[in-house]
């Protein structure tokens, strides 16, 4: 069973290899790497197909611990600028009331107020920021990801007053002088751009989970399309009452908590 | 006909010459910004908006205010602002390109500005705004000098200027609405999530565009001996009045509904605002040529100190998306791209205006 399903992700991953090369090899569809027979390259990316979500068992995070954010960071060359102002995030700890301000139940258990909760990206199936981002250069991609194009990205912030959950971070002044311990892996950005999490996209092309899921020590992570009925995180939806952000503001969010 | 804006007398150079060292610091501290980053300004995490979109803020609402003069002249027939008609377009050359200006200066990759229209994505508002802003300066400015010029000749403005013309009439309304619209539909910020704000929005950009033209033209008949007339000066005050009503009047409703009434600022502009519209509509107050002046500037001010402190920083001080209160103040970095690009701005009008009464003063002289 869980054979079947590391390959079943590996073969939706490697259509992000396959989409990547695509272009890459030119605009001409004949030419592409699509005739390249590997039986994991067998289909076309089609918009909608695969929406990957994530479901968080807020129950298993530890207090303290960090190795999530920390791999994160790490993999992506997050800066670490200290000072509040600046600070940039794609993961991060956050309280309760932070994290679910619009939630109705009044009486929350001391025990969930003292819990952490992780904030992230949503990877909203209706993105307020990819809609007024003037230049696209925050978008929408076909397997539900909204990434950031930093080649393309003027800067204006409007993302960010747009994103209900505060996920977007700006580069205030130039990162590079704040990265710890740089990884070659994964692109540095240039001072005045915006970033966020990115599903770890990088990752999934190469038929790897996110990095936070990976590192994860309390496996307190599921992830994976949630379009398809068998896969783990739908199994885990169906069996547990979950959460989202802010529901009400409608912008269907793919990160779930179990609380 | 440009010409005529380099000829001038003593103070007339004085006021270009300070002009230009105000412009020449405020290169010198963007300078420093484009260096450094944006970190030089006081926005940070959770104040990704500060002064400067204030600035485009009110800068917004004054060019597309202007049009008022156009619609009612041209379309509304109302004679008495022809000599009006093209300060107001001028008025708003220097207000759109004083909004694109800090656009840019607000950007942290402004390099790339040109992005915009090589990617466009047409679902944003963002976007529109951007691309009817630059429509409308460009009809503004043509019309405007090719009205100029026709009248340099002594002969009637061609069909095709009245019809570039008539075009920045529904650019204005776009503008508008659309920024109107835009600011009021952001959901990380509470506070200006509500319809209000769109309605207030114009309403206080047509009072403050208004009193501002009055401004301007008692000022050119001050220094100039130009007169736009009294009659044209009665029919923008009327405008000023009722746009100045609606916005006091939503104002205060706002303060019911939401936290301004905790912002010393916000306090500090509907008092001067309910003032200055108490002034414009009592005759027995407003005949007296200093009261009318202070109400005039006090509207100007009580809607510049709104969007500024109110809209923007306001806005900011209230829970922002990550639920924690960071208050917000600009760097004196921030202060001096402010003053520089509003010295241009000014700048550019001062030239334009005075190629208008050169050419006023040839014809009737
Ligand atoms: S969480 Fe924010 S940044 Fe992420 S997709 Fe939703 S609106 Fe965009
Ligand atoms: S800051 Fe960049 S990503 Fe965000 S809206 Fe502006 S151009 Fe788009």
């Amino acid at each position: 069973m869980m054979n079947e399903q590391r390959r079943e992700f590996i073969k939706k991953t490697a259509l992000g290899v396959f989409a990547g090369l695509g272009v890459a090899s030119g605009l001409v569809p004949a030419f592409s790497l699509e005739k390249t027979a590997l039986p994991v390259w067998d289909e076309k990316p089609v918009p909608g197909k695969i929406r990957w979500g994530m479901v968080i068992d807020t129950r298993q995070c530890k207090e303290g611990c960090q190795q999530c954010v920390t791999a994160c960071h790490h993999e992506h060359n997050v800066p670490a600028f200290k000072n509040r102002k600046e600070e940039i995030r794609w993961i991060w700890k956050n309280s309760y009331k932070n994290v679910f301000p619009t939630a109705t139940n009044s009486a929350v258990s001391k025990e969930i107020q003292n819990r952490s909760f992780l904030s992230l990206c949503n990877h909203c199936a209706d993105s307020p920021c990819t809609q007024i981002c003037p230049t696209g250069a925050t978008f929408k991609r076909w397997d539900g990801i909204v990434e950031i194009d930093y080649h393309r990205c003027v800067g204006c912030r409007f993302c960010i007053p747009a994103c209900p959950y505060g996920s977007l971070s700006f580069n205030w002044q130039d990162p590079r002088t704040a990265i710890v311990d740089p990884v070659t892996a994964y692109p540095t950005r240039e001072q005045g751009v915006v970033e966020k999490c990115n599903f770890c996209s990088d990752r999934l092309v190469k038929g790897l989970l996110p990095a936070c899921v990976d590192a994860c020590p309390e496996q307190a992570f599921t992830f994976g399309d949630m379009n398809d009925p068998v896969s783990d995180i739908r199994v885990v939806l169906e069996s547990n009452v979950t959460m989202q952000r802010k529901p009400e503001l409608g912008t269907k969010p793919s990160v779930f908590y179990i609380i | 006909m440009i010409e005529k804006a380099l000829k001038g007398n003593r103070s007339y150079w004085i006021w270009i010459v300070f002009l230009v060292t105000l412009v020449a610091s405020g290169l010198s501290a963007y300078y420093q910004q484009r260096w450094f980053g944006l970190t030089v300004t006081g926005m940070g995490r959770e104040a990704s908006f500060g002064i400067y979109t204030a600035q485009l803020t009110f800068l917004l609402g004054v060019a597309a205010s202007a049009v008022m003069v156009v619609f009612s002249f041209s379309l509304r027939r109302q004679k008495e602002l022809a000599k009006t008609v093209i300060i107001a377009l001028f008025m708003a050359v220097s207000a759109a390109l004083m909004s694109m200006l800090f656009v840019v200066a607000d950007m942290g990759k402004p390099d790339r500005v040109l992005n915009i229209i090589f990617f466009p994505n047409p679902r944003s508002l963002v976007f529109w705004d951007l691309l009817l802003l630059s429509g409308y300066l460009a009809t503004s400015l043509i019309s405007g000098w090719a009205m100029l010029g026709a009248e340099h000749k002594g002969v009637p403005p061609s069909a095709w200027v009245t019809s570039v013309m008539y075009l920045s009439i529904p650019l204005a309304f776009g503008i508008a609405t659309i920024s109107a619209v835009l600011y009021a539909g952001l959901p990380g910020i509470n506070l200006w999530l509500t319809a209000v704000l769109a309605i207030r929005f114009i309403a206080s950009a047509l009072a403050a565009g208004m009193a501002l033209l009055i401004l301007v033209t008692l000022m050119l008949k001050e220094t100039t001996g130009f007169d736009a007339g009294k009659e044209a000066r009665e029919k923008l005050a009327m405008v000023a009045t009722y746009a100045g009503i609606a916005n006091v009047l939503l104002l205060g409703v706002q303060f019911i509904t939401t936290t301004y009434s905790n912002l010393p600022w916000m306090w500090f502009s509907l008092i001067i605002g309910v003032v200055s519209v108490t002034i414009l509509l009592l005759p027995a107050l407003r005949k007296s040529q200093l009261l009318f002046v202070g109400a005039c500037t006090a509207l100007v001010l009580s809607v510049w100190v709104d969007k500024s402190a109110g809209l923007m920083i306001g806005g900011e001080l209230v829970p922002a998306p990550l639920g924690s209160i960071v208050a917000y103040a600009p760097t004196s970095t921030e202060l001096f791209v402010v003053v520089g690009i509003w010295s241009l701005g000014t700048m550019l009008f001062t030239a334009l205006l005075k190629v208008v009464v050169a050419v006023k003063v040839d014809n009737e002289g």
